[in-house]
């Protein structure tokens, strides 16, 4: 990421600010006197990603999935664990689920009601918290531990190196899902301790990701002039190594949080994240799974597509953003 | 010249690979006084930069270690101090500036930012007085609009301008030693000369004392006072920069000397490459580590390594041939023909 802005820097003399080449050219000659437009990393990768749609797409699943998250984040401390919802999302209404087995979507409940007569949107609604907070909370975890124990690793390299690399690769071999409910059985139930399994467990991909990058910054001119400077080593590895090395980190936290957000509604599913009668979207799948073989598929349809679709989100603009920082990539 | 500001003592360091020990400086001496300057040459793997290295003691331990010598800065031992003490005079009594301005830069911050940095490692000031102390040394090494350029990333900075951004980081402590290791080689024959003369400026204003590092023997010509010719490894002939170019001693000198392209001589003369390879670091041969490549070897040569002979003031060769045999020797050469008479 950081060596193809160099050899891009090779301009004139003259040391002018570089004009992107065609896009300057095209958007920028009807007015000439404008200053030329400065070329910065960012813009860059901004520029290529725009052209790929279904990273756009994924942002714009992401943008409404974190308005609506924060929105519910906020309510629900404020309506008393009600959420911004149109029905209270846990109040039963038997009248609205006759026979048992809910009603089927209608103009005052789009997503129908479940067995107990609860709303399923104002459910699914106020879950997006859980899952938010899921994917922040988990991955900001694992990504702290991984930003400090992988540039360690790479920067020191040896014994140090070896010992987290080592540690790196058990937490990659067992069983993932063993993994978090043998924290959650040290833990206990509960859907705070489901963000701690996940965060504990996503360490070593950031790790092993950074450690890669740290490997070849490291060597790089610039670190060198900082030691050359008097910096200490800290100051190296977190502030000239560490921001140079990020990237592909970026790609990875977008992927991470859709994998944590799954993660937790399979916790849920297995009866180990969220405790009723609070929705989340994989505890809503879990309760509603056997009123699906009963012909109520509203039930789970719909916190399964809204699962899927904000998954989908974060993995395809992760793919879009891996891509667009991709040098190979680069036209 | 004035006070001396560096002394090193047959200062030797060897990288323990795997494959084996690799003595990439064995046994180098030189000494260096306020606002001198003097070139170190040599072709890629002579151990020049890693001399330059182990003065700051940058050198990458593992697997590098300096295995002997000794280097007084001011007086004060440089090899003794613990690496917090030497942090303290990396880039405040020993600067350095890097071969390539492309990526001696971090590319994530502003130029501001690392000149300030630097200053703030060093000195007591506070973030906005570094900074106009970075625009001060911005202007101060010829970037022009240095308020506007303080604030720029260094991808908008040209080749020739990240250079003097590197100078003006490398100036900023007022250090006693700037060390620039091959710094125009990157850059456009137009720029280098620009270059040359902000750090010679710099190094007036300043008073320092400069290590250039390169095997480019113009420069040395341009800018030094006296030369250091290594060859794996080891120092082969030291001089005044007049010395060296008018009465070189040893032949590896001779060798670098005509290879070089020359206006005066006449237009049929053809340049004369040192023919061979540099020595393998790793299976340096016991003696003359020019062996095979000098064309004038003796015996001895091969067995040993030569002791210093004094051959003018502050002139030293290492080198087996006889001195007449040498000068004889030289004469025949076509280009020394003329320099002789």
């Amino acid at each position: 990421m950081a060596s193809d802005e160099h050899d891009r820097g090779r301009e004139p003399v003259t040391g002018l600010t570089e004009v992107e080449g065609a896009a300057a050219g095209a958007a920028v000659a009807a007015a000439p006197a404008a200053a030329p437009k400065v070329l910065s990393p960012w813009s860059d990768t901004w520029r290529r990603l725009k052209k790929n749609k279904l990273a756009l797409i994924g942002l714009g699943i992401i943008a409404v999935f974190i308005v609506v998250g924060i929105v519910q984040v906020i309510a629900y401390p404020l309506t008393d664990g009600r959420g911004l919802t149109p029905y209270d999302p846990n109040a039963e209404n038997y009248s609205l689920s006759p026979t048992g087995h809910g009603s089927s979507p209608s103009l005052s409940h789009p997503m129908g009601t479940d067995y107990l007569g609860r709303d399923i949107l104002s459910r699914a609604l106020v879950a997006t918290r859980i899952s938010l907070l899921v994917g922040v909370i988990a991955v900001a975890i694992g990504l702290i531990i991984g930003l400090i124990l992988g540039p360690i690793s790479g920067y020191y390299g040896g014994f140090v190196d070896t010992v987290i690399m080592r540690l790196a690769d058990i937490f990659f071999a067992y069983p993932y899902i063993l993994f978090v409910l043998l924290i959650m059985t040290v833990l206990g139930p509960g859907f705070v301790n489901v963000f701690l399994a996940i965060g504990i467990l996503g360490w070593a991909s950031f790790a092993r990701i950074v450690r890669g990058q740290v490997l070849s910054v490291k060597s790089m001119e610039y670190v060198e002039a900082a030691r050359a400077q008097g910096a200490s080593d800290l100051r190296i590895i977190f502030r000239h190594v560490l921001p140079n090395s990020m990237a592909p980190v970026y790609v990875t936290i977008a992927m991470s949080v859709g994998g944590a957000i799954v993660t937790e509604a399979a916790m849920s599913f297995l009866g180990i994240g969220v405790q009723p009668p609070n929705a989340s979207w994989g505890k809503m799948i879990s309760d509603y799974l056997n009123y699906l073989f009963a012909g109520s598929w509203w039930m789970v349809l719909f916190p399964s597509v809204l699962l899927t679709v904000t998954v989908f989100g974060f993995i395809s603009f992760g793919n879009g953003l891996r891509d667009a920082t991709d040098p190979r990539l680069k036209e | 010249m004035g006070e001396r500001l560096l002394e090193v003592k047959d200062l030797s360091t060897h990288f323990f690979t795997h494959v084996g020990v690799v003595k990439a400086v064995n046994g180098v001496s030189f000494t260096l006084d306020r606002e001198e300057t003097i070139g170190i040459v040599g072709e890629s793997g002579s151990g020049k930069t890693v001399a330059a290295l182990s003065v700051m003691r940058l050198v990458p331990d593992p697997p590098g270690k300096i295995v002997a010598g000794d280097v007084r800065l001011a007086g004060r031992d440089l090899l003794a101090l613990t690496e917090d003490e030497m942090r303290a005079v990396r880039g405040n009594d020993i600067a350095m500036i890097f071969q390539d301005p492309m990526t001696s830069l971090n590319p994530v911050f502003k130029v501001g930012d690392q000149i300030a940095e630097a200053i703030m490692l060093h000195q007591d000031k506070k973030k906005d007085e570094a900074w106009e102390m970075a625009a001060a040394l911005l202007e101060r090494v010829g970037i022009p609009d240095a308020k506007k350029r303080v604030n720029q990333y260094p991808f908008e900075f040209s080749g020739g301008m990240r250079q003097r951004a590197m100078i003006a980081m490398a100036i900023s402590c007022n250090p006693d030693i700037l060390i620039a290791d091959e710094p125009t080689t990157a850059l456009d024959v137009t720029i280098q000369a620009q270059i040359m003369d902000v750090i010679r400026e710099m190094q007036t204003q300043f008073r320092s004392g400069v290590i250039m590092i390169t095997h480019d023997l113009g420069v040395v010509a341009e800018i030094a006072d006296k030369v250091m010719v290594m060859y794996g490894g080891r120092t082969v002939e030291y001089g005044p920069v007049d010395a060296i170019y008018y009465d070189p001693h040893h032949p590896y000198t001779w060798g670098l000397l005509g290879s070089l392209p020359r206006l005066d001589l006449a237009e049929k003369h053809r340049l004369q490459p040192i023919k061979g390879q540099p020595p393998d670091l790793l299976l340096l041969p016991p003696g003359c580590p020019f062996v095979g490549r000098c064309a004038y070897e003796v015996p001895r040569c091969r067995g040993e390594w030569p002791p210093l002979e004094l051959v003018g003031p502050d002139h030293g060769v290492h080198c087996w041939i006889p001195v007449e045999r040498r000068l004889e020797m030289r004469a025949g050469l076509p280009r020394f023909k003329e320099w002789v008479a």
